[in-house]
């Protein structure tokens, strides 16, 4: 799950996470009235979306009189941003981030990760601040510095003063860095953090190091201990369908093509994309029905991909191992029953309770077009929307 | 012979009496597994499927000698199940539970530094012997006796594999599912490992998706260390950078994790990829024949 860089900052500032003062705005005049009340000779009006790269497509302004930050606030609320993480159809603002300027010295970067390879929390940390980290990554490596943080002891202080020494972060600021990095850690640990990125980080001509800029990811697996991270989900930046299908615990995601895929296991569900693909396809989802489906979700699942009007036709592909043949087969039936099924459906069962299964779908008297294996149902689907 | 598991593992069921355990139980024990107990806290001296619940899993495996177990447990609980499995000295560890906070597993894989378990999974099949022992949730019935290992990081993915196999004549020695977590136990070059040194094994199908660089480094692994011919897939080809397909370990982000690099990797050591999941199945005959296996890997 993603949140706002306002919430994130909410966050920081409960951890003792150094960060400019800052008050979000939904509209013009909350953007004005928190600007006079920060009261300070420079204002940045920020974006708030889910999504990086704000800065060059116009989200950030920088103000420094309470008419431009009316005037910048005017100009970014409700306009639509394009960045290279949005896509092409952008995303429409509707919060702001009032903050108050600050007299950059030098800028950082500081991120926190899951490392699959040692199986520990990773803080790296880089003297390219403002940069994207990637290039960092894929030019300069050497200019990129880790530590691996054991789960029993934590970050250490030594690791955090090693990580600031390694970026070149100022003797001066030396205290504040590792207080900063170790709040960090804490921040990232306790509230079940996926991903941590503070890009960049900067030092300040008043002593201070901050987190200029601030994102957080959790762990969806997580959220059930969460409820306070679970409050700041912003369903504006979320797609309908996908919202939908997280309601009924369906791991669904919105793809561009017509054919909707409707299958059981992640690895499962990504390959029926790959050989719709293989055939000449194109699937509308990834949608994974998950093992231990009822029939109720996955008569959900159904009405979720018919609801894209983009699906032209349905591929189910089942291999039932926990999941069971048979209950696929009864929420099929009842999905159709419910909403009606005007294009093509192809099924493909096999595994726990197939011949079970099998029979549901022959009696029901719907016309479904049944497949022997993963490459027929492919076959067919695709010769079917064509 | 076949690796982790055989006719003689003892296991026990954590989490018996949930549902899906109990469902599985009975489909285990039909399929032949030794499921000598289960553990369920607050249950024990109760009786499921004809077999003994007790309160802990040390009180199990004193009182039945089991040599492993399988996790059912609820996800915000399974971590500690694990743990408790550990502390007990299991041989080996098989958890089925998916969504598991990938915290809670840095925990675990510290806790088992220096400890004798193997742990597979979590969020995965199981592990299966075929016609010997199935310890998870897979469909029994798809899998026959023989001699190629199957290694994989997703469930029913594994399943088309092995169908494939059986319904082209080739037996399997073992099917290990690695599971979709990006923290878990048993590896790939773990489970790569103890098949280059199962007689029984012939060749190998290794089962990857996107996400991580799990695969590269077993296809190094292979190049350098393994005797036995490897036939691989990579699912995902067509995923969106960025999203999460469904396992928690499998999403492309920095540019990292692709299935063209993966395949790139994996073809550079040697493993002929298969080009759709509907062909992984004619990809390992196909190797079978130009290494003069066919005949002995040709089961039935």
């Amino acid at each position: 799950m993603n949140i706002h860089e306002y919430q994130a900052k909410e966050i920081f500032r409960s951890y003792n996470v150094a960060v400019p003062n800052s008050k979000v705005a939904f509209s013009v005049d909350e953007a004005v009235e928190a600007a006079k009340e920060l009261g300070s000779d420079v204002t940045v009006v920020k974006a708030q979306i889910h999504a990086g790269g704000r800065g060059k497509a116009g989200g950030v302004k920088i103000a420094k009189s309470l008419d431009d930050v009316r005037e910048h606030a005017n100009e970014i609320l409700g306009s639509t941003l394009v960045t290279h993480q949005t896509g092409p159809e952008g995303k429409e603002v509707n919060r702001l981030l009032i903050e108050e300027g600050c007299d950059i010295q030098n800028e950082y970067y500081i991120g926190v990760v899951m490392d699959r390879a040692t199986s520990s929390v990773v803080m790296m940390g880089s003297e390219e601040g403002g940069t994207e980290i990637e290039e960092v990554a894929a030019e300069t490596p050497e200019k990129i510095f880790k530590e691996v943080i054991d789960p029993v002891t934590g970050l250490m202080p030594y690791q955090a003063r090693r990580l600031a020494f390694n970026i070149n972060i100022p003797e001066e600021y030396l205290g504040k860095a590792v207080k900063f990095m170790m709040s960090l850690y804490d921040v990232f640990v306790q509230k079940d953090c996926s991903v941590a990125e503070i890009n960049p980080l900067v030092t300040t001509g008043d002593g201070e190091v901050l987190a200029l800029d601030a994102k957080l990811n959790f762990d969806d697996n997580a959220l059930f201990r969460q409820k306070d991270v679970v409050d700041y989900r912003d369903l504006d930046e979320e797609d309908d369908k996908e919202i939908e299908a997280s309601k009924h615990d369906l791991s669904y995601i919105a793809l561009d093509g017509n054919i909707g895929c409707m299958v059981n296991g992640a690895g499962l569900a990504m390959a029926t994309m790959d050989i719709i693909k293989h055939h000449g396809g194109e699937p509308a989802n990834f949608l994974d029905v998950g093992g231990g489906a009822s029939a109720e979700k996955v008569t959900e699942a159904f009405k979720i991909i018919l609801s894209d009007d983009n699906v032209k036709g349905i591929l189910v592909n089942i291999f039932g191992g926990i999941m069971k043949c048979d209950v696929l087969a009864e929420g099929v039936v009842e999905a159709t029953k419910q909403i009606g099924l005007e294009i093509p459906l192809v099924v493909r069962l096999e595994g726990t309770n197939v011949e079970q299964g099998k029979k549901i779908l022959d009696e029901s008297g719907l016309n479904i077009t049944s497949a022997n294996s993963m490459a027929d149902g492919a076959e067919k689907i695709v010769s079917l929307v064509k | 012979m076949s690796v982790f598991i055989n006719k003689d593992t003892k296991v026990i069921v954590q989490g018996i009496t949930g549902g899906t355990a109990l469902f599985h139980t009975k489909q285990m024990l039909d399929y032949g597994t030794q499921i000598v107990g289960g553990v369920t806290p607050k249950k024990g001296g109760t009786e499921v499927e004809g077999v003994p619940v007790f309160n802990t899993v040390d009180s199990a495996v004193e009182e039945t000698g089991a040599n492993a177990s399988v996790v059912y447990v609820p996800a915000p609980f399974a971590a500690d199940a694990i743990m408790e499995a550990v502390d007990a000295e299991l041989d080996l560890v098989i958890c089925i539970t998916e969504h598991i906070p990938v915290q809670d597993m840095v925990k675990v894989k510290r806790y088992m530094e220096g400890k004798k378990t193997r742990l597979v999974g979590p969020n995965c099949p199981g592990v299966i012997t075929p016609e010997e022992c199935k310890i998870g949730i897979m469909p029994g019935y798809i899998h026959k006796k023989g001699h190629i290992g199957v290694v994989s990081r997703s469930g029913t993915l594994t399943y088309e594999a092995v169908h494939q196999l059986s319904e082209n004549g080739f037996g399997q020695s073992t099917a290990v599912g690695i599971g979709g977590d990006p923290v878990n136990g048993t590896d790939f070059i773990d489970t790569l490992k103890a098949f280059n040194e199962d007689p029984d094994t012939e060749a190998v199908i290794m089962i990857g998706e996107i996400g991580g660089t799990a695969e590269e480094e077993a296809a190094e692994w292979i190049k350098a260390n393994m005797d036995k011919p490897v036939v691989g897939f990579i699912g995902g080809a067509t995923a969106p950078p960025g999203k999460r397909m469904g396992h928690a370990g499998a999403i492309i982000s920095g540019g990292k994790g692709t299935a063209e690099e993966k395949i790139r990797v994996m073809n550079d050591c040697g493993i002929s990829v298969a080009s759709t999941p509907a062909v992984i199945g004619e990809t390992m005959i196909e190797t079978l024949k130009e290494n003069n296996l066919y005949d002995k890997c040709k089961t039935h």
